[in-house]
């Protein structure tokens, strides 16, 4: 149990201080509509984070997700708006792509950052039929969910917390969830047990493909139009994201809420670095300093809870 | 000999059951039947078929010939007859805690409240099986010593979960077990047994086979060569039926010349040239880590360990083999540097040495451009012991060597390693298994990381061990 | 024996590259065969030299893979440009300062990688976007082109074969026979199947290690050298295609993504192949969304073909 919480604590301290040091910089920033702006574009990236960390739990890592995010987007800008029926199905059927994706990679054997690498090709090519040039508009009723105003707690806050308590308690607490990271930990002794890791596996990537869908849509209801390279950072960042939140590449070993705090910082990274004012040719490798920065921190939480 | 298959009392009937890998005969027309209360002590050499015939029973490979049918329950599989497999190697989550690794094991736990039924569960198979132990229900399994892990998983097996289990397979279930907490599982399979269950029990401890088990079956070859009440076979008959003739108990080495003391390290342990130093006492209490400290220690990971000392990996899936390799690459891996001109491996050095070797250590292989995979266990090992010595490392570091080891290969490594000692090699040997360590010329006993004891000579006896390695005071 | 060459890892890449090739060519009835052979080994040169360095860094195993290439290749191709300002006689120079921003990005990746612990995946794709703002600051987008002498090098031809793929068959073969037969592959090979068992085995792990991660950023660097002097200036996105690149053509090759075997020939194949049919679906006129869809199902293709061949065996 306390390794778990050392897990946690590293991605909640990173953004603690970097919030702390965000509004030293920009007092302003202290306030409701101040950290709307801050957290603006989390909500996306919380999800693809979620999204990689279904794949990352069972063994797998996910190459294709920034270009997946990117076909969502398209489809939510112009079959979701112009004729939602159709865009449902088309997002229903890739979510069961994914699936099927994760069945395949299971039976067959593969190596699941080869599959992927070659998926994101394809998604990328459908992205690029669907919207050849950026453009489109994101459904109405999208674009209001996202920039709803609750009382007291700004959306894109509301949201990630709203994310992390829901994949928390389907990923850590129920029964399923726990098989899924007993397929990461050990899959021979699921198969013994009697499970089919063939369907747990397709269940993970399902899961995955569910919330790439999710992501896409919100970044839709936030960006208000698409295009088909408009997340394909995304593939890193949510890798990054998993990490940063105490997750392991292999062994099972992930945690939500951390996925969503790391999503969050790092959403927050590039929003400091703006009011730092650095020169633009210095904010890409600024970014990759404050990730190296908080990972080597991970290092003294580490040491610690190995004597812990 | 059996009784007929279709008795209806059994819990599982094999009938003519056979199970061939291409042309290799795993399984070779295996009749038997288990009945509630029958404690079934299987032997046999490595690839004698005793793991086949355990898969085979509990559904893991469907039988090539031959029935296996669950009369007792009327079920057609193993699971839905509770049929229970514990294995050798260690198999939970090691990302999950014990309970969740019980919620793996039992399918039909439910239910929004499932984790405190798995709590309870995994506490009252613990306490059941092994009274008096420290593992917490929540711990995350890779926080356990392999000792704690095997416990878990033992306990979860004999946990009732939807239906009591009927028959559960063990196999090696104490080999990293200490005598005490053995002493318990034993204990239990015999209580077990005689509320009506039914066990396999697998081990190369002959004396737990003669514990605990009221029938015993010799297998040979993927046959079975004799099946009688444990009582009707003694120790030696039992090691013939096997098709080994090895010496009863081993002799106290006699005392020998050293020469310097070559290694020491600060926690005291110490050797000198040609001695032969075993690490005894209860398993996980700090042997293996100090030997890993020490090779760690002397050696580098930037500069190659260019014959300082050599280490002899018991967990051979983990620590030795490269599994891709050729019996050859596996067996040189150490060596290269001395067999190479300008940085480029000599192949005809390179064959020479392992060629030798082979012939020196017995490799039973036809070619040594083979897989290392094609070879049994007992051969892999035997490929470690070759890379080891092959080098002109004065210093010979052995964690637990012997795991699964049949007891034929054993005595041909005994008398290897005596002989290379002979020749002022220094060995540093773990051992769980006493027989092993009376080979040695002195015996440091670990307790608690530490080392409590020193023993040499004719103290070194069973008794003297288990004395301190539970005595409360320093010897 | 035919078996033998079945089980030949590198063949599935061969055949892939030398069907495009095939129905280019049927298209266009034979016409300009040796101008699309030597636009392939042209292309193909740079995924290969690029593909080398990958190859090693995942032959050690699950998890190692540098993500720095494109960076790697837009830095020192930058910094190389600069140092030679277009003056003659200054190629020496160049090159030698291109090989320095490898060495120092590939010690830089490994320290991240040794001593803060991090996964190479994070670790090298935080250290890309460091080189990235280095190239970027140091050049502010200005394109300058390399010397004469070095541009007509690396855009000409020996005896009828492109000079940057006589550049890479080079290093190709250096590598081949220092996988195949020294110690050091040996020591490679057993460090990406089980780096505990090699390091108890006396291997130097860590040293070999760094000596993948300085390799792979030595050959980012000089495939960058080359191909800002092949296209007339150094471009800060002109690494951005060998990312995905150089890991497709690794694992296209043949070379197991499990570590612990590597494959040579296959990275040629691989590299040859990923030109090929992008050219064979362009010359069938698919547009780019369909190029790529399909340029995706057929890496996933071969792996699956690869990968059943390896069941088979």
């Amino acid at each position: 149990m306390t390794r778990d919480i050392y897990r946690l604590m590293l991605p909640v301290v990173s953004l603690a201080v970097l919030l702390a040091a965000t509004f030293w910089l920009q007092p302003r920033a202290m306030s409701y509509f101040g950290l709307n702006l801050l957290f603006n574009l989390a909500v996306p990236i919380a999800l693809a984070t979620i999204a990689q960390m279904m794949i990352i739990m069972v063994n797998d890592i996910d190459l294709s997700l920034g270009a997946f995010v990117s076909l969502v987007a398209c489809v939510a800008a112009t079959f979701l708006t112009d004729a939602p029926l159709t865009g449902m199905l088309i997002l229903l059927a890739l979510v069961l792509a994914y699936a099927a994706l994760g069945a395949v990679i299971h039976a067959l054997d593969l190596p699941a950052i080869v599959v992927t690498l070659g998926m994101s090709f394809v998604w990328g090519g459908l992205a690029l039929t669907i919207l050849p040039s950026p453009g489109g508009t994101s459904p109405d009723w999208l674009r209001m969910l996202m920039t709803l105003k609750p009382p007291s707690v700004p959306m894109a806050v509301a949201a990630s917390i709203l994310i992390a308590v829901v994949t928390h308690l389907l990923i850590v607490r129920s029964g399923i969830g726990t098989v899924l990271r007993g397929v990461g930990g050990n899959a021979r002794s699921v198969q013994r047990a009697g499970w089919s890791v063939l369907r747990l596996k397709a269940l993970a990537y399902g899961l995955a493909g569910l919330f790439g869908v999710l992501a896409g849509m919100a970044l839709v209801g936030l960006t208000t139009s698409a295009d088909a390279n408009i997340a394909l950072r995304y593939t890193l960042l949510s890798i990054a994201g998993v990490i940063l939140g105490g997750g392991e590449f292999t062994g099972g070993r992930v945690s939500p809420a951390g996925a969503v705090i790391g999503a969050l910082t790092l959403t927050l990274a590039a929003s400091f670095l703006n009011f730092l004012r650095l020169s633009p040719d210095w904010q890409i490798g600024a970014q990759g300093a404050v990730l190296i920065l908080v990972l080597a921190a991970r290092l003294l939480f580490t040491r610690r809870s190995a004597r812990a | 000999m059996t009784q007929p298959a279709s008795d209806a009392t059994a819990i599982v009937a094999l009938t003519d059951a056979a199970k061939h890998f291409g042309p290799v005969r795993a399984l070779d027309g295996v009749t038997l039947s288990i009945r509630p209360g029958d404690c079934l002590g299987l032997v046999g050499h490595n690839g004698a078929g005793k793991s086949t015939l355990v898969n085979v029973i509990n559904g893991t490979l469907p039988p090539s010939a031959g029935r296996i049918d669950f009369p007792l329950s009327g079920a057609t599989a193993a699971a839905a007859a509770c049929v229970r497999s514990i294995f050798q190697e260690l198999s939970l989550c090691p990302n999950l805690t014990v309970a969740e690794n019980l919620r793996i094991a039992h399918r039909g736990l439910g239910g929004l409240n499932w984790r405190r039924a798995a709590r309870q569960q995994v506490r009252e198979a613990l306490d059941m099986v092994f009274p008096g132990h420290r593992i917490d229900a929540d711990a995350t399994v890779d926080t356990l010593s392999i000792a704690e892990r095997q416990m878990a998983e033992i306990a979860i097996g004999f946990a009732p979960r939807d239906a009591a289990a009927s028959l559960v397979i063990l196999d090696e279930p104490t080999s990293s077990l200490d005598a005490a907490i053995a002493q318990q599982l034993l204990d239990y399979v015999r209580r077990f047994c005689a509320a009506g269950g039914a066990v396999i029990f697998i081990s190369h401890m002959l004396g737990e086979i003669f514990d605990v088990a009221s029938r015993i079956l010799v297998m040979k070859d993927g046959k079975v060569v004799a099946e009688r009440p444990a009582t009707e076979f003694t120790r030696q008959g039992l090691v013939d039926a096997m098709g080994h003739v090895a010496p009863e108990g081993a002799a106290v080495q006699a005392a020998r010349a050293f020469g310097p003391q070559i290694v020491a390290t600060p926690e005291g342990l110490t050797a000198c040239r040609g001695e032969i130093v075993g690490l005894s006492g209860l398993a996980g209490h700090g042997q293996a880590e100090a030997l890993a400290r020490l090779y760690l220690g002397a050696t580098s990971s930037w500069r190659s360990a260019g014959g300082r000392m050599v280490f002899v990996a018991g967990d051979r899936g983990r620590d030795g083999i490269f599994p891709l390799w050729s019996i050859l690459r596996n067996a040189s891996v150490s060596i290269l540097p001395r067999i190479a001109r300008r940085a480029i491996v000599d192949p005809a050095k390179e064959g020479h040495i392992a060629a030798d070797w082979q012939r020196r250590i017995g490799i039973r292989t036809a070619d040594l451009s083979n897989p290392i995979l094609s070879l049994s266990g007992g051969n892999q090992q035997k490929v470690l012991f070759a890379r080891a010595l092959a080098s002109d490392a004065p210093v010979v570091v052995m964690d637990d060597p012997m795991r699964g080891v049949d007891v034929g290969t054993k005595q041909d490594v005994y008398a290897m390693i005596r002989s290379e000692a002979a020749k002022g090699r220094t060995f540093l040997w773990y051992s769980t298994e006493t027989e092993e360590v009376c080979q040695c010329d002195r015996v440091v006993v670990f307790r608690n990381g530490r080392i409590s004891a020193e023993l040499t000579g004719a103290d070194i006896t069973e008794e003297r061990i288990l004395q301190a390695s539970f005595q409360m005071e320093e010897a | 024996m035919p078996m033998t060459l079945l089980q030949k890892p590198w063949l599935w890449s061969w055949l892939a590259a030398a069907a495009s090739f095939a129905l280019i060519v049927g298209l266009t009835e034979g016409r300009g065969a040796g101008g699309l052979a030597y636009a392939a080994l042209s292309f193909g040169a740079f995924a290969a030299i690029v593909g080398l360095g990958q190859m090693l860094v995942i032959s050690l195993g699950p998890g190692n893979v540098d993500l720095s290439i494109p960076a790697t290749m837009t830095l020192a191709s930058t910094l190389a440009l600069k140092a030679m300002g277009s003056e003659p006689g200054t190629v020496a120079m160049g090159l030698g300062v291109a090989l320095l921003v490898g060495l120092a990005t590939g010690l830089a990746n490994f320290a991240l990688i040794y001593l803060l612990r991090l996964p190479p995946i994070i670790a090298t794709l935080a250290a890309s976007l460091v080189y990235q703002s280095l190239a970027i600051w140091s050049n502010r987008g200005l394109r300058i082109r390399p010397p004469a002498a070095l541009a007509e090098f690396a855009t000409g031809r020996s005896l009828g074969v492109p000079n940057v793929a006589l550049v890479a068959l080079a290093l190709s073969i250096a590598l081949w026979i220092m996988l195949e037969r020294s110690v050091w592959g040996r020591w490679l090979l057993a460090s990406g199947q089980n780096l505990r068992a090699a390091r108890l085995a006396g291997i130097p792990v860590e040293a070999v290690r760094a000596a993948c991660y300085v390799t792979v950023s030595l050959f980012a660097a000089v495939a960058g050298f080359l191909l800002a002097s092949f296209s007339g200036g150094a471009a800060l996105n002109m690494g951005q295609e060998y990312l995905l690149m150089s890991i497709a053509v690794v694992v296209i090759g043949g070379t197991s993504v499990a570590g612990g075997a590597s494959n040579v020939p296959g990275i040629w194949g691989a590299s040859l192949f990923m030109f090929l049919v992008v050219s064979m679906l362009n010359s069938y006129g698919a547009s780019a969304g369909l190029r790529m869809v399909l340029t995706g199902l057929i890496i996933i293709g071969i792996v699956i073909a690869a990968s059943t061949r390896r069941a088979l065996r």
